[in-house]
C-alpha cells in the first residue's frame, strides 16, 4: 500500500515535470518570440536585443528552463507585463473566487446527482428514469455557454428575477455578500453537473443493487430505505469519488466558460483575458497551476478510493 | 490411398468445419444488425443525415452572401427573404447556419479521425512493447492529458494563426490521448491472449500482430471512441468561437455567432442566440446517440447468440 503510493506520487511528480516542460517549450517556440509578444510589433532591434538581455532570454534554452524552475520553486509565477502585477498577486486574487463558484455548484451537483441516480436505478426503466435520462442525454449535449445564455435569457431577460452577471467584486468576500448574483452561474454549472454525474450514478447503484449482500439484508429484514441507505449506498458510492476526482479537468474548463459568460472574475476569465491579450507569462504560469490542480484530482481520487474500499488490494 | 484423394478428404473436412465456424464476415454484419435494431441510433443517424444534407446541400439551393456584409439589413426579424433574420453585419442567419456547419463538421470529424488513427497506433505500440518504451509513452500522455483541453486550445490560439487546417491539427494534437489510453489498456489485454502468443511464437513480429491481430480485435472501442470524439470537438470548437478563437470573419461558425447574439439578448433579437445553439445540440446529440448505439453493438456481452 505504501510502496503503491509512493508510486503514484512519484508518477504524479514526473508528470508535472514535463507538463512545466512543455508550457515552457510552447511559449519560447513563440514566433517572433517573447519580445515581439511583449513589446509589440513595431519596436527596434535594440529594444529587443535590450528585452532579452533584461529578461535572460539571450541564455541558452535548458538554462532558461532551470532558472524558470528555480523561479518556481522560489513561488515567484512569472511577471504579467500586461497587467503590472505578479501572477502570483493575481492568482491569490482570483483563485479564492472560483474555488468559491466550483465548490458550491459541486455541492448542489452530488447532493442532487446521488439521489436522483438512486430514484432512477430503483426505478429502472419507468416513465421517471427514462425522463431523467433524456434530461441527462441533453444536458450532456449541451454547451455550458448556451446553458448559460439561456437562463440569463429567462431568468434575468424574461422574468427580470436574477442579474445577468455575476458579483463585481474583487474579493470572494463580495461573492459571499452577494447570493442573488451567484445563482445562475451556480445553476449553469450545477445542471451540467447533474447530467453528467447523475448517469455515473444510476449506473454504479444498478449494479450495487444486483449484488449478493443486497439480497442478504432484504432476506434478514432489512427496510426498504435501510438496504438503500446502510448497504446500497456506501458501496455505490464508491465510483462516484473517482470519477470527482478525474472531473477535475472538467470542473476547470466548466469554469472558465462559466466565468467569461457571467464575467466573473476568477482564473477561468484571467486565462481567457490573458488569451486574448497575449499575456504569455500569466497563461504560463495558470497553465501549470491548472495541470498541478489535475493532477492532484487524479491522486486524490486513487487515494481516496483505497481508504474508503478496503477490499483494494494495491501490488 | 493416393495423395490425390487424402487431399481431397482434407478438403472436404475443412469445407465441414468452415462451415460449423462463423465466418469472418459474421461479426461486422452482427454489429450492424443490432445497430439497425436500436431506435434511438437511427434517430442520430435520421438527425445527422439531415444536417449534411443542410450544411452542404442547403447553401446550392438557397444562395445567400456570406462574404460581404450589409450595413443596411442588419438585425433584421425574419421575414420574407430572410427566414431567420439577419445578423448585426447584416449577414442572413439561415444562410450563416449552414456555412457554419460545414466547418463544424469538416474540423470535428477529420479531427477526429486523425486523432483516432494516431491515438491507436501509440497506443498499440505502448502496449505491445511494454517496458520502459510503455512508461515513456504513456507518461506523456499523463502530462498532455493533465492539461484540460479547453486551456491548451486557448493557450494554443493564442500562439498560432488560426485558420481551418490549423484548428483542426491543434484539435487533433490534443485529441488523440483517450484513444491512445484506451487502446494501451486493449493491447496490454489482447497481448497476453494465447493466439497472440502462438503468432510470436511461429516468428511473426511485432508489426504482423499489432496490424493483424491486436487493432482488429480493439476496433469496436476504435469505432465508439472516435464517434464520441467528433461530439467532443464540435463542443470544443463552438467553446472556442464563442470565447472568440474560431476562425476569424467572413469565414462562420455558430460559437462565433452566438457570442455575438449575447450582446442583442436584451433587444429580444431571440433569432440570434437559439438556431445555432440547437444545431450545436442536435449534432452533439446525434453523435452521442450514435455512438452509444455503437457501443452496444460492439460489446459482444450483449448480442444473442
Amino acid at each position: 500500500m505504501t510502496h503503491y503510493l509512493l508510486r503514484r506520487i512519484g508518477q504524479s511528480v514526473i508528470v508535472v515535470i514535463l507538463v512545466s516542460i512543455a508550457t515552457f517549450l510552447l511559449v519560447h517556440l513563440l514566433p517572433g518570440g517573447a519580445a515581439h509578444a511583449e513589446l509589440g510589433v513595431h519596436v527596434s532591434a535594440g529594444a529587443i536585443r535590450q528585452f532579452n538581455i533584461a529578461n535572460g532570454y539571450n541564455l541558452p534554452l535548458v538554462e532558461q528552463y532551470f532558472v524558470y524552475v528555480g523561479h518556481l520553486l522560489h513561488g515567484n509565477l512569472g511577471y504579467s507585463y500586461k497587467l503590472n502585477e505578479p501572477v502570483r498577486t493575481l492568482l491569490w486574487m482570483d483563485l479564492p473566487k472560483s474555488a468559491y463558484l466550483t465548490g458550491i455548484a459541486l455541492f448542489f451537483t452530488i447532493m442532487l446527482a446521488v439521489p436522483l441516480g438512486i430514484y432512477q436505478a430503483v426505478r429502472r426503466n419507468h416513465p421517471g428514469d427514462y425522463a431523467f435520462t433524456s434530461f441527462a442525454f441533453i444536458g450532456y449535449s449541451m454547451p455550458t455557454f448556451w446553458l448559460g445564455l439561456l437562463l440569463i435569457a429567462f431568468f434575468s431577460v424574461y422574468l427580470k428575477w436574477l442579474p445577468p452577471a455575476a458579483p463585481q467584486t474583487p474579493t470572494v468576500g463580495g461573492a459571499i455578500t452577494d447570493p442573488k448574483a451567484m445563482i445562475l452561474p451556480v445553476m449553469t454549472l450545477a445542471i451540467g453537473g447533474v447530467a453528467y454525474f447523475s448517469r455515473y450514478m444510476r449506473s454504479s447503484a444498478i449494479e450495487s443493487l444486483a449484488q449478493d449482500y443486497i439480497r442478504t439484508a432484504r432476506a434478514v429484514g432489512e427496510t426498504k430505505g435501510g438496504v438503500l441507505f446502510r448497504h446500497m449506498l456506501r458501496n455505490a458510492i464508491l465510483p462516484i469519488v473517482t470519477i470527482l476526482g478525474l472531473s477535475v479537468p472538467a470542473l476547470l474548463a466548466g469554469n472558465l466558460i462559466a466565468e467569461s459568460v457571467f464575467n466573473y472574475p476568477g482564473i477561468g476569465l484571467l486565462f481567457w483575458t490573458s488569451a486574448s491579450t497575449r499575456d504569455y507569462p500569466t497563461l504560463m504560469a495558470l497553465t501549470l497551476v491548472v495541470a498541478v490542480l489535475t493532477v492532484l484530482g487524479n491522486l486524490m481520487a486513487d487515494i481516496a478510493y483505497s481508504f474508503i474500499d478496503h477490499r483494494i488490494q494495491f501490488s | 490411398m493416393s495423395l490425390d484423394s487424402e487431399l481431397e478428404n482434407i478438403d472436404d473436412e475443412s469445407k465441414r468445419i468452415s462451415q460449423l465456424v462463423r465466418p469472418a464476415r459474421k461479426r461486422g454484419a452482427n454489429v450492424l444488425a443490432v445497430f439497425r435494431e436500436n431506435k434511438l441510433a437511427m434517430v442520430g443517424v435520421f438527425i445527422l443525415i439531415a444536417i449534411v444534407l443542410f450544411c452542404f446541400l442547403g447553401p446550392l439551393v438557397y444562395h445567400t452572401n456570406q462574404i460581404s456584409t450589409n450595413l443596411i439589413n442588419a438585425n433584421d426579424p425574419p421575414g420574407v427573404g430572410h427566414p431567420l433574420g439577419t445578423d448585426n453585419v447584416g449577414y442572413d442567419e439561415l444562410g450563416r447556419l449552414m456555412v457554419g456547419g460545414q466547418s463544424s463538421l469538416e474540423i470535428g470529424i477529420t479531427a477526429a479521425l486523425l486523432a483516432g488513427f494516431f491515438g491507436v497506433f501509440w497506443g498499440a505500440i505502448a502496449g505491445f512493447f511494454g517496458g520502459i518504451i510503455e512508461s515513456i509513452m504513456m507518461r506523456i500522455v499523463d502530462a498532455l492529458l493533465a492539461i484540460p483541453i479547453l486551456f491548451v486550445l486557448l493557450l494554443l490560439a493564442a500562439i498560432i494563426k488560426i485558420n481551418q487546417f490549423n484548428l483542426t491539427l491543434v484539435i487533433a494534437v490534443f485529441s488523440w490521448l483517450v484513444p491512445a489510453r484506451l487502446i494501451h489498456g486493449e493491447t496490454k489485454r489482447i497481448r497476453t491472449l494465447e493466439y497472440v502468443e502462438a503468432v510470436k511464437g511461429m516468428g511473426g513480429g511485432a508489426a504482423r500482430s499489432i496490424f493483424v491481430h491486436v487493432i482488429p480485435n480493439a476496433i469496436g472501442t476504435i469505432v465508439v471512441n472516435i464517434t464520441f470524439q467528433v461530439a467532443d470537438a464540435i463542443l470544443a470548437l463552438a467553446a472556442l468561437g464563442y470565447l472568440g478563437f474560431g476562425i476569424p470573419p467572413p469565414a462562420a461558425n455558430w460559437g462565433a455567432m452566438l457570442s455575438q447574439g449575447v450582446t442583442y439578448l436584451y433587444a429580444g433579437e431571440w433569432w440570434l442566440i437559439y438556431p445555432a445553439g440547437v444545431m450545436i445540440i442536435l449534432t452533439v446529440m446525434a453523435f452521442n446517440l450514435i455512438g452509444d448505439a455503437l457501443r452496444d453493438a460492439f460489446d459482444v456481452r450483449l448480442q444473442v447468440r
